[in-house]
């Protein structure tokens, strides 16, 4: 497969092809992607896997309507063809529209990448895999299988539209995770712990593989002694970094556009309201250096953003995309347009979403919570956007009895409402800390994004456990 | 892009997309295999798996098309085995030079595996594929027009179907033909052909500050199998039973599972019986063959060779013959399921149950799980609950059930039942228990066996013992 991308002339044919039976805008999006990802599990090295797609997705829109058709073949009679489909997907009839010529545009990246992984020798992957395994299973004898993942990817892209934006970025991410079973007598229980960034493989410079494997192991031997979860309605604290998902869930999906134009979520038609305690301030940044959910560009090459989303608890604004930014009326979209790849129509997607340093001292937060649980790392979350209902599960978690951590508490998920758990937030740290990197799932496309925040506490959250 | 039309076919281009009639019968698939297998070196196994599929996705909001989209993806994936060493490389493409690239990948990659005297190709089994009839062709023929209509009708049947029915958050009508193959070394060449269509609908209800969601779909193998109405009616009682939902008082108590939740519970049940989680003693069950793991009222089969089921399939993931697996006996353990290396590895055969897309090496799972049905209806089921709960949705599936602990802990809505009856609609509380326990205290399974699109047909299911935490 080559790996040269489509110049400008062909983009610009390709544009013309695609507004050659009307149609108000069109665009191409091309992507060029490989991977390498290895396994350990089971007291063996797996397999080494490598993958590799390129194609291009092209979108024309006619009034209302989006046509969409994606293709492999990047010759210029390929792009054509699946232009016209696109343009037929359509249904756009009338006049041809002239696009504007095509301004190479591009955007810094937020970091540079110092070690491509390509450029990095398998056995040395490999290897990491290893010394990882060794670390965790050296924490007890009680664990019985530890898996690690090592994975990387190198994601190009170029978005051209007939605007006359053309603009490339190149993606680098670089993931490793660690899950351990350990087995007592109560039962099996399993911990886990992962690092991602938008960097190389000089990730592993200042993450030792070896500390996340100990963490993940000593989460799964803790566990050993968890006692079943309460069940019912009490003061929950999330440790930093952890409640980031607690946000993605709670409003940060709500505040899609998308959601807001089809008014199926519950913060549609509340901007310049208070939605949330005073001491939030959330923002949504794809410009975080490093961070699993940056870019320089979207997927509709708008150059990334920081955009604060609720400032002091008043709702500030929503994120967008092209297709809702115009219906609006707005300038541009925030640079929230993302794709799962060249195969998916982009929409409106966070990228790294976090709560603002508040001004207590952690300690005191859980020294101030009489009774309660607290949560120091949690797995993923639901919502639905319409009715605010969203779940979060609780991978490391304690009892809090008399101001103070106690036992360790099986896993489960906590249920809550998005605006009114905004509005019972009662305390925030000035500990803030970014999370693991997560994968967004919405209308069946993942894309990678980040979350972080301080230590927080929610005044009541509904503990899914089976403990009275 | 292969798979769109020549320039000169009018009547295609009308139609916006076509399949060439050669792109349909899978031999290009095995062809493109075969010609990969043929390069293997002394010593060397190979396995091609080669997929295309061909998709429309047709989305319909406030009476306009709000997107159309096709999608035609190919892919390969080749794994080698030499030396007991595995190596693995994918491509999304079946672009000659691209095949040799992804060849040459998974030969290199091969050198970086732990040998493992259990790796290794499938071989064939002398098991024969069931002659299933999967596979739909006219759907490639159906107009875009038809398509839409059909979102659009799907929409206005919500919005007519309640006066509460505010709005359709989105009406869509979807459909695939999928094409795959598998060869190997050892003699494999499996093609395997289906094709599907679905509509999918998702409504809200409203009324005064209240706003509750819904959602309904229909799914087939070709148009004629769609309904329309069912799909819309479902939407709408969803959402409009929920209005008026309160977070319920936390309680101890027995729940009834609707067929779609059911369906959501087995397929983490058929997870723990996967012999990767058995050979590895990740399964909640590992080393309990043979002994009672459910309540008696419980059986459970793997049967992706009963052709009305959303995951049937005449061959798994390697290429052997799918087959019909009891799972579950009357509450017994009857046996794990198997690829060729977790039944290597575990002393059985395979059990045909190899799961895996082009970009995977096989993996091992349930295609098609059935809960044997009971005699009694849902609402003879209800009818003998003093106090209970229905639980009609289920959210954060993935966050809070740990398949290594067994412990459950999910969002869910639904309905208070009192006295045998449906009463008030409860919503914002979590249902927790133990995979364990819960198959223990399986009370009662419905006689309502549904084919949902997952990997489990749904049946109504009464879990006895349960804690749902509200307020």
């Amino acid at each position: 497969m080559s790996s040269a991308m489509p110049d400008a002339e062909v983009l610009d044919a390709t544009l013309h092809a695609a507004l050659r039976t009307g149609g108000d805008f069109a665009e191409v999006f091309i992507e060029d992607r490989r991977n390498c990802r290895a396994g350990f599990d089971d007291g063996r090295i797996e397999e080494l896997v490598s993958g590799r797609s390129r194609g291009a997705g092209i979108r024309v829109r006619a009034g209302a309507s989006v046509g969409f058709a994606h293709t492999t073949e990047l010759s210029p009679a390929g792009l054509r063809e699946a232009a016209r489909v696109a343009a037929a997907a359509a249904r756009a009839g009338g006049v041809q529209q002239p696009g504007r010529p095509l301004n190479r545009q591009d955007a810094p990246a937020p970091n540079e990448v110092a070690a491509a992984p390509d450029t990095v020798a398998k056995a040395r992957k490999v290897d990491l895999l290893r010394t990882a395994e060794e670390a965790a299973r050296a924490e007890g004898s009680a664990i019985f299988q530890v898996a690690c993942t090592y994975g990387d990817s190198r994601r190009r892209i170029l978005v051209a539209n007939s605007d006359g934006l053309m603009s490339a970025d190149e993606q680098v991410k670089t993931f490793f995770s660690v899950s351990v079973d350990a087995a007592g007598d109560a039962g099996k229980q399993n911990g886990r712990e992962t690092r991602g960034h938008t960097v190389g493989f000089e990730l592993f410079d200042t993450v030792d593989v070896a500390d996340l494997a100990r963490t993940a192991a000593r989460r799964a031997l803790r566990k050993l002694e968890a006692v079943p979860a309460p069940s019912g309605t009490m003061p929950v604290v999330i440790g930093a970094g952890g409640g980031g998902v607690l946000f993605h869930e709670a409003c940060g999906h709500g505040l899609e556009a998308d959601h807001i134009h089809k008014d199926v979520s519950v913060f549609a038609g509340r901007i310049g309201e208070q939605v949330a305690n005073p001491m939030v301030t959330l923002i949504d940044d794809g410009t975080m250096p490093g961070e699993w959910g940056c870019y320089a560009i979207d997927d509709e090459g708008r150059p990334a953003q920081r955009n604060v989303l609720i400032a002091d608890g008043v709702l500030v604004d929503y994120m967008w995309d092209r297709l809702r930014a115009d219906r609006e009326g707005r300038d541009a979209s925030s640079g929230n347009g993302r794709r799962q790849s060249y195969q998916h129509l982009p929409m409106v997607r966070m990228t790294n979403t976090y709560i603002a340093n508040g001004n207590s001292e952690p300690d005191d937060i859980v020294a101030d919570t009489p009774n309660g649980v607290y949560v120091a790392h949690l797995g993923g979350g639901q919502v639905n956007t319409a009715t605010g209902d969203f779940v979060f599960g609780m991978t490391e978690a304690y009892l809090i009895e008399d101001g103070r951590l106690t036992a360790p508490i099986r896993e489960g998920n906590l249920i809550g409402n998005g605006p009114d758990v905004l509005m019972l937030i009662d305390a925030l740290g000035n500990d803030f800390a970014m999370g693991s990197p997560g994968m967004c799932g919405k209308d069946g496309q993942g894309v990678p994004v980040g979350d972080g925040t301080p230590t927080l506490r929610v005044q009541r959250l509904t503990v899914g456990g089976t403990a009275a | 892009m292969a798979p769109l039309p020549e320039p000169a076919d009018r009547a295609a281009r009308n139609r916006g997309v076509a399949l060439h009639d050669d792109d349909l019968t899978g031999e290009t698939l095995a062809a493109l295999g075969e010609r990969v297998v043929a390069q293997a070196r002394p010593g060397e196994q190979i396995e091609v798996v080669a997929v295309r599929s061909v998709e429309t996705d047709v989305r319909a909001w406030q009476g306009e098309v709000e997107s159309f989209a096709y999608a035609t993806a190919d892919g390969v994936g080749i794994r080698v085995v030499i030396d007991e060493r595995q190596g693995f490389a994918h491509a999304g493409s079946h672009d000659e030079a691209v095949v040799a690239e992804t060849l040459k990948e998974a030969r290199d990659n091969a050198a970086f595996g732990s040998p493992d005297e259990f790796l290794g190709v499938a071989v064939p089994d002398g098991v024969t594929a069931p002659d299933l009839d999967l596979w739909c062709a006219e759907l490639a023929a159906v107009a875009p027009e038809t398509k839409i209509d059909l979102a659009l009708e799907l929409e206005r049947a919500v919005l007519a179907g309640d006066r509460r029915i505010s709005s359709v958050e989105s009406a869509d009508y979807a459909d695939s033909l999928s094409l795959g193959a598998v060869v190997t070394t050892s003699g494999i060449r499996s093609i395997e052909r289906s094709s599907g269509c679905h509509l999918a609908v998702f409504s809200i209800a409203a009324e005064g500050e209240d706003t509750q969601t819904g959602f309904g779909f229909s799914v087939g193998r070709s148009l004629d199998a769609l309904d329309v109405q069912q799909a819309a009616t479902e939407a709408t009682e969803r959402a409009v039973r929920l209005l008026g939902a309160r977070k319920p008082a936390t309680m101890r108590t027995t729940v009834v599972f609707d067929p779609w939740v059911t369906a959501q519970f087995l397929g983490l049940v058929g997870a723990t019986l996967s012999g990767e989680a058995a050979v590895t003693n990740r399964s909640l069950f590992a080393g309990r063959l043979g002994e009672p793991v459910t309540s008696s009222v419980l059986s459970l089969t793997d049967d992706p060779t009963d052709p009305a089921a959303f995951g049937a399939g005449a061959c798994d993931g390697e290429g052997l013959a799918t087959r019909r697996n009891e799972l579950i006996t009357a509450g017994v353990l009857q046996r794990f399921l198997h690829n060729s290396y977790t039944g290597r590895r575990f002393g059985a055969a395979s059990t045909g149950s190899a799961v895996r897309g082009y970009s995977s090496v096989p993996g091992v799972g349930a295609m098609a799980l059935v809960a044997t049905p009971g005699d009694r209806n849902a609402a003879d089921l209800v009818g003998g609950i003093a106090d209970g709960v229905l639980v009609q949705e289920v959210s954060g599936l993935h966050s809070g059930v740990n398949l290594v602990s067994g412990d459950f802990s999910t969002g869910a809505e639904g309905l208070r039942i009192r006295n045998g009856e449906l009463a008030e609609p409860i919503r914002e509380f979590t249902v927790a228990s133990t995979l364990q326990r819960m198959l223990l205290d399986v009370v009662a399974v419905g006689n309502d066996l549904t084919r949902l699109p997952m990997t489990a047909a749904g049946v109504t299911l009464v879990v006895a013992d349960v804690t749902v935490s509200g307020e």
